[in-house]
């Protein structure tokens, strides 16, 4: 029974050790000293947030700031970094061609308070950490009581658990706050009977309909290209669109995949033949709203066979309308016949979302 | 159809677009002194965009700058408010009324600045608006305003947290003495409740008329 649960833990571990190597440049307009201050090298844990890493980069850039009170961001090539979204988000987001190390740029003045909410620090990201926390609990038990009843030792075991990225004692807390599992259909689908044992209690029970926590980042482009690299940077967030709403899963029989979850989320590019799904008659109110641009007549997304993660799709498409190019999940493309069931299980941040990132091509 | 008594206080994205616009319709035709409130039809994001705060009797409205929504209606929201506050500076607020799929209620974002353009901070905004940080009267118990981002403004705004909301929904329509509504009116009159509470904590009133209008 403990190898069962070593072998769901695999996913979650190799989550939680991702990181992205950072090499972080101080901005021009800060450096006083001859010669300029080398970047600092930095490994960044995926599931982080950038003001976390402060503590490490600000020694590094010290004897060179100028004088005065620091106001700390990010910024790659222009687009300042949302600061309350995860380090691996940002990067699988804004990095169509995985850049290694990601050369990002650093400021401590000048903080863009037009564009990005204001960050006093580690009580910030906390603060926007729990809330999150609070939104998925509210969105699978339909309240948000238990984590805004946790003891304040626990609440700060589980921050620091994120902080250091310590998933044992994240899950040692996590597990009391109750927020149900999906019924694990790859699993179940893998290996025979006895899922359930007396190790297993971590798992609190097993939901056959229920609303997933999905944070979605939608990047749309409209020119063709052949490689990633040939693609215009993302400049502006106004280029992103953010969508922040649960999944729905209905258990009718066949397993519920990416696929079913992205023709929910983003129904406009998908074929036609998928809205008379009943799954998508809870879309009621998108379909009410459906812009002409947008209309897609069909289109069929095919699956690239290669090995290497990170081949962009190829797509056919019976006309030239909407296609979706690119989803990545933790760094991750996967294919959309994948359970959802699984992605939900394994792929999830600690805020208990699942973030996904999604590169669409548009008709001009 | 369910009925009113396990009505858990919450409302979908249709019956939220519904009430929204009979909302608006209501409020232009009974408040005609004060700006009318706009659909933003954004697919993903649908919401209501107000231009009007009247927290003085002596305040006047004041067109303001205009803001295009999102790209597909290119509709043109009148955006502007004047505020007086004690210190007879002028103040501008806009609000926005934005459906979350999460809460599966209305969400009120406001966004306060000086005539200058200065963006408001959160403790000048609560001094303007003392019932905001006023823990005492039931419907700003749960009124707690935070900072955050405009789901499709995407700038810094200011949203009056949503997670007590079907709460005190449901307190209105079932923990009065007017008997048991249908649900059908319960959710034709939603925003029209939600707004009288929720209004308060940021000091906009609705008029007696509107409340009093049936139709």
């Amino acid at each position: 029974m403990r190898k069962a649960i070593q072998k769901r833990m695999e996913a979650k571990k190799y989550v939680w050790e991702g990181a992205i190597p950072l090499q972080i440049h101080l901005h021009e307009s800060q450096v006083t000293t001859l010669p300029p201050p080398p970047p600092a090298l930095i490994l960044a844990p995926r599931i982080g947030y950038l003001p976390l890493l402060v503590p490490l980069i600000k020694p590094h850039f010290s004897s060179t700031l100028p004088p005065g009170v620091d106001t700390i961001w990010f910024e790659y090539r222009g687009l300042p970094l949302k600061w309350y979204i995860p380090t691996g988000v940002l990067f699988d987001l804004l990095c169509a061609e995985p850049e290694r190390p990601w050369n990002i740029t650093v400021h401590f003045r000048g903080y863009p308070g037009n564009v990005l909410i204001p960050c006093d620090g580690e009580d910030s990201v906390k603060w926007s950490f729990i809330n999150s926390l609070k939104e998925a609990a509210y969105i699978i038990n339909g309240n948000c009581k238990n984590v805004m009843n946790m003891s304040q030792s626990d609440q700060l075991e589980l921050w620091h658990s994120v902080m250091n990225g310590n998933l044992e004692a994240y899950l040692r807390v996590s597990s009391k706050l109750k927020l149900a599992t999906i019924e694990d259909e790859y699993t179940s689908l893998c290996s025979s009977k006895s899922q359930q044992g007396s190790g297993e209690t971590d798992f609190t029970g097993q939901v056959k309909t229920g609303r997933v926590p999905v944070r979605l980042y939608v990047w749309s482009i409209s020119e063709d290209f052949d490689d990633w690299e040939d693609l215009s940077q993302v400049d502006s967030w106004e280029k992103i669109s953010y969508i922040n709403r649960p999944i729905e899963i209905h258990k009718e029989g066949k397993c519920f995949t990416l696929h079913d979850a992205m023709k929910s989320l983003l129904p406009e590019f998908f074929s036609d033949e998928s809205l008379s799904d009943s799954k998508l008659a809870r879309v009621d109110f998108e379909d009410a709203q459906k812009i002409p641009s947008e209309d897609v007549s069909s289109n069929k997304v095919v699956e690239d066979q290669g090995q290497n993660a990170y081949e962009h799709r190829e797509a056919c498409c019976i006309s030239s309308s909407a296609e979706i190019k690119l989803i990545r999940i933790q760094g991750i493309e996967p294919k959309l016949e994948i359970p959802f069931s699984w992605l939900v299980n394994n792929l999830l941040n600690p805020d208990h979302f699942l973030h996904i990132c999604v590169c669409v091509k548009v008709p001009q | 159809m369910m009925d009113v008594f396990n009505w858990d206080g919450t409302v979908s994205a249709k019956d939220f677009r519904i009430g929204a616009l009979s909302f608006a319709q209501k409020w232009e035709s009974l408040n005609s002194a004060f700006p009318p409130w706009s659909w933003v039809p954004c697919p993903k994001h649908p919401w209501l965009a107000s231009p009007e705060v009247d927290i003085d009797q002596n305040s006047q409205t004041d067109p303001g700058e205009e803001e295009t929504s999102c790209s597909e209606k290119e509709d043109d929201i009148d955006d502007a408010t004047l505020v007086q506050s004690n210190h007879h500076e002028l103040h501008y607020c806009d609000f926005h009324i934005v459906y979350s799929y999460t809460f599966r209620v209305p969400v009120l974002y406001l966004r306060a600045y000086c005539s200058d353009g200065r963006p408001l901070l959160l403790d000048e905004i609560e001094k303007e608006l003392p019932a905001c940080s006023s823990k005492e009267s039931p419907e700003t118990k749960w009124a707690f305003i935070t900072q955050e981002e405009h789901p499709y403004l995407k700038r810094p705004w200011y949203k009056l947290h949503p997670c007590g909301t079907s709460e005190f929904m449901k307190l209105l329509f079932l923990g009065g003495d007017t008997g048991q509504p249908k649900l059908e009116v319960v959710l034709e009159l939603y925003l029209l409740s939600w707004f009288s509470a929720v209004g308060q904590v940021v000091g906009l009133r609705i008029p007696c008329k509107m409340l009093n209008d049936r139709r």
